[in-house]
């Protein structure tokens, strides 16, 4: 039998960032991958010949500054700089779009001066917030069991924080903090369009509407991530997500890592509550003493471990851990770059959102309730090719989109029900750039039920589990296991159901290593 | 016939022990019969004697004579399937593997923490048979922890009536009632016998430390089950008891109670009552070498860590009134524990206790034990603070308890 220092299970973007730093600590480190190349969810794929798209993740937000300066992901190639940065659209059937250009609207154009104030106000503030939660939002949660020097510390630090914005301030943060996106927006603001594409960022990739009681942590979410230290900021990878893969797959094949493509993995071996390696589909056997599941929290140990060697409350958490997929992606081979209404040449390139109010966003979620998808989809559109050439063929255009809401356990089966929500989104993406339909060569939509059978997430949930209040931080990816270790001494998670949570941010990557690494030393 | 109204009525018809006093058991009509101080309790929703007639002579039936007492009340659960031995292990502290078909075994069970939800007896009727029975109910603890097993589980409380027939001349009724074999049984063995064209499960196991048995029996047949071992007990001395005896008789074996000695973990309030079996006097159960079972990892790692914060013991009181719920004090002065359970023993001729007390006292420091009991003279307490030994558990030992062939008295 081979055996290793370290096993890595999934070559997503978290198993290779987990792999990678605990390749360059010394460590013999194989990432075990069962589909033939690596990257997971956060992959370029040809989908029709000559036609690339970022797998399902297709807009780089939060990649964890750690992760680029331990992983040097900057000289393997990957521009993270403020020229890169996309700006948002809240696209409109008819009149002008609104664009919030620079780190998420740093300046807005297409609105009043009055909404403009009003928008900095609001933007500051939400930053401000955002920046209190952004240590919660990466490091491991604190263990309630009982805490560290370095955790009572953090905590200090962060009461310090609030201290520090003042009593008004303070109070309207405890006062927000888990209040829906829809009322705070209707507050401070009056555009349509604008509160339309934030409650859409509140919600994007959760089972929830803008009126749901805690959506605007969602908001929150996006904002505590940065790219070059500018929270809220946004790129389209050149070459797809797959090439911010290849970085950090360059990265670990650099600190040594081994990656196995084409090998599934079967069975987590545990032996006296201990892990010993893993057995593959073939039968084969590798040892190992540390095993890191990059891969979702129920499959592995429902799946991977299985029940008998865990304890029934352990078993009965994450059994039933919330993780049904709510969100579809689509990718359209188009003849010809589309025209959507009102918008210049340079805002095609940008993050272009349909989301024309929060009522239009609430509407969309109400079926989703029922096992519906949404009649009048939201979605956030991007036309990478514009940006990157090499994408599609000459003066072809490739369209990528998340699309929400399509409800995993959907009532009729995905099977029949397909069809028809693929030609709703063609609808609403007619009446947003009329003619985009006779121009589609080819089309591919994955619903969640695809998205769980090719890139191997239960429920096809984009995030390993909804991300919502009772999902995070300590209770994530179940309580009392929140720290990346788990009842099997040796076996610790990586994916994006643990902490912080999803998102191309190798944050629980990141994490995980680091954990595995300082529980070495305290050993 | 199908208004809101019917349906309604329907299933209220379907769920008359919602708002029954007490449920009655098999055997009521016989103990309402027997029954002259008329001092019922609730046994888990069930109408049980603390007395019949008079609790002396209740007592001395166990210890003398022959005394038949109604375990239907206690839970029990069917577990059947190809992996009911391999659930069983990861359910239970002990190692099922060990446990032969026609045998039984004293068992507990805990929680992910690993404190104790319950404590019981598992019966192996067969290599994928199994009764466990308990205080408590679990249906929803066992059917999660079924998860990736192929067993079923079915509560059978309401359907398996249980006698308990334990004391010097059990044997002998039995054999007397005709129970071909039963002299074969040795302490945890069990056989399925004839009674009426069904089954009775007989198991020479109790709650007494003496000579005793235990009978299962499906519903129907409880009454004529009773009737057949009274007429052949009638010149051994049997006589039908209630709870009060038999809890004296438990005590002097040093037996505990689900939530009279310890607090079960699903109906703990208070965190510092949750008790891990090496807490409870269960320790000797954990088989840390049989593979997973649940609460293990926990277990382990307080043992590991010392976290263990209890102990039970038993205690030796001076002079003879019963220490019930006594304060047990170490020098006089400092609290450690508490006394669950009490009496003066005939047996023993001693005054014994079961207690609690906090680590390390019981534990390593067992010298200068105090008890103080308010004893109620005359409508004033005299308080008594007692001097207390630690001693091993059970205060009696009878050799009629194991002695095989069982004697013929």
């Amino acid at each position: 039998m081979t055996s290793f220092d370290c096993i890595v299970v999934g070559g997503g973007h978290n198993g290779l960032v987990a792999a990678a730093l605990l390749g360059k600590s010394g460590r013999k480190v194989l990432v075990l991958e069962a589909a033939a190349e690596v990257g997971g969810a956060a992959r370029t794929e040809e989908f029709a010949p000559g036609f690339r798209a970022s797998s399902l993740a297709h807009i780089l937000n939060r990649l964890h500054p750690d992760v680029v300066k331990d992983l040097d992901l900057e000289r393997q190639g990957l521009r993270l700089k403020r020229d890169a940065f996309i700006p948002s659209i809240a696209l409109v059937r008819e009149g002008t779009p609104l664009i919030l250009q620079g780190a998420y609207g740093e300046t807005l154009t297409g609105a009043s001066a009055k909404e403009q104030t009003a928008w900095l106000e609001m933007r500051a503030q939400l930053l401000r917030y955002a920046d209190i939660l952004k240590p919660f939002l990466s490091r491991r949660p604190p263990d309630l069991g009982g805490l560290s020097l370095g955790e009572t510390a953090a905590l200090g630090q962060m009461a310090l924080t609030l201290k520090r914005l003042g009593k008004e301030d303070m109070r309207d943060f405890l006062r927000v903090l888990l209040m829906n996106v829809a009322d705070l927006l209707d507050e401070q603001l009056t555009d349509d369009r604008l509160k339309g594409l934030l409650a859409f960022d509140a919600v994007l990739g959760a089972h929830l509407g803008p009126r749901s009681p805690t959506s605007l942590l969602g908001l929150y979410y996006r904002l505590a991530g940065e790219l070059s230290g500018e929270a809220g900021a946004q790129l389209l990878p050149a070459g797809g997500m797959g090439a911010v893969v290849s970085a950090i797959a360059a990265a670990a094949a650099k600190a040594g890592v081994a990656v196995r493509m084409n090998s599934p993995v079967a069975r987590i071996v545990v032996e006296n509550g201990r892990t010993t390696g893993v057995v593959l589909k073939t039968g084969e056997e590798i040892g190992a003493a540390i095993v890191v599941s990059a891969t979702d929290p129920a499959t592995t140990f429902l799946d991977l471990v299985g029940p008998r060697d865990l304890d029934t409350g352990f078993v009965r958490k994450v059994s039933n851990i919330r993780m049904k997929g709510d969100t579809a992606k689509l990718h359209l081979a188009l003849d010809a770059p589309p025209a959507f209404a009102g918008l210049d040449a340079a805002g095609h390139k940008g993050r272009l959102v349909i989301a024309p109010s929060t009522n239009h966003v609430e509407r969309a979620f109400n079926p989703s309730k029922y096992g519906e998808f949404s009649p009048e989809p939201v979605m956030e559109i991007t036309l990478p090719s514009l940006s990157d050439a090499s994408l599609a063929p000459d003066g072809a255009c490739v369209l990528s989109a998340v699309v929400q809401y399509a409800p995993y356990a959907l009532k009729e089966g995905w099977q029949a029900g397909k069809a028809k929500f693929q030609a709703t989104i063609m609808a609403q993406l007619e009446a947003y750039a009329p003619g985009i339909g006779r121009t589609v060569r080819h089309a591919e939509l994955l619903t969640p039920a695809d998205i769980e059978a090719r890139y191997r997430m239960r429920g096809g949930h984009w995030h390993h589990g909804e991300l919502q209040a009772d999902q995070m931080l300590v209770s994530r990816p179940v309580a009392g296991w929140s720290g990346y270790d788990t009842p099997i001494t040796g076996l610790y998670l990586a994916s994006a159901g643990s902490h912080p949570g999803g998102g191309v941010s190798g944050a629980p990557g990141l994490n995980a290593a680091r954990r595995i690494l300082q529980r070495r030393k305290e050993a | 016939m199908d208004t809101a109204a019917d349906k309604v009525a329907l299933r209220r018809a379907a769920q008359g022990h919602f708002s029954a006093w007490r449920i009655d058991t098999p055997f009521q009509p016989r103990l309402a019969e027997l029954s002259r101080t008329d001092d019922w309790y609730s046994w888990a929703g069930y109408r049980a004697p603390h007395s019949l007639r008079d609790e002396e002579l209740e007592y001395f039936a166990i210890r003398s004579q022959a005394a038949l007492f109604d375990i239907s009340p206690m839970t029990k659960y069917r577990v059947e399937g190809p992996d009911a031995e391999a659930f069983l292990n990861r359910l239970t502290l002990r190692d099922v593997t060990k446990l032969n078909p026609g045998r039984v075994h004293y068992t507990a069970w805990c929680d992910d923490e690993g404190f104790v939800l319950d404590d019981g007896t598992l019966f192996r009727l067969s290599a994928e048979r199994f009764r466990l029975c308990c205080q408590e109910r679990h249906l929803p603890w066992l059917l999660d922890s079924a998860v990736g097993f192929q067993v079923s589980i079915d509560e059978e409380t309401e359907q398996v009536a249980g006698l308990a027939l334990q004391g010097p001349t059990s044997f002998a009724v039995l054999r007397e009632a005709g129970f071909a074999g039963i002299e074969k049984l040795k302490v945890f063995d069990l056989a399925e016998l004839d009674h009426e064209g069904g089954k009775v499960v007989i198991s020479r196991t109790g709650f007494t430390g003496d000579l005793g048995y235990e009978l299962f029996v499906e519903r129907a047949l409880a009454l004529s089950l009773w009737d057949r071992l009274v007429k052949a007990g009638e010149l051994r001395g049997i006589r039908a008891i209630g709870y009060t005896a038999l809890n004296r008789a438990r005590t002097e074996a040093g037996l505990i109670v689900a939530n009279a000695d310890f607090v079960t973990s699903e109906h703990a309030i208070r965190a510092n009552r949750l008790r891990m079996p090496d807490e409870i006097g269960l320790g000797f159960m954990v088989d840390a070498t049989k593979g997973h079972f649940n609460g293990r990892r926990a277990i382990l790692e307080a043992r590991t860590r010392g976290k263990l914060r209890h102990v039970l013991v038993g205690l030796e009181i001076e002079g003879n009134v019963p220490a019930e719920h006594a304060i047990v004090y170490h020098k006089k002065h400092k609290e450690i524990g508490l006394v669950s359970a009490a009496l003066w023993s005939p047996m023993a001729k001693k005054n014994i206790a079961i207690a609690s007390l906090e680590r390390p006292f019981g534990d390593t420091i067992s010298d200068d034990l105090w008890v103080e009991i308010y004893a109620m003279r005359e409508l004033q307490y005299q308080k008594l603070m007692k001097r207390a030994k630690v001693v091993q558990r059970p205060f009696i030992k009878l050799d009629r308890r194991t002695a095989n062939p069982p004697a013929d008295f």
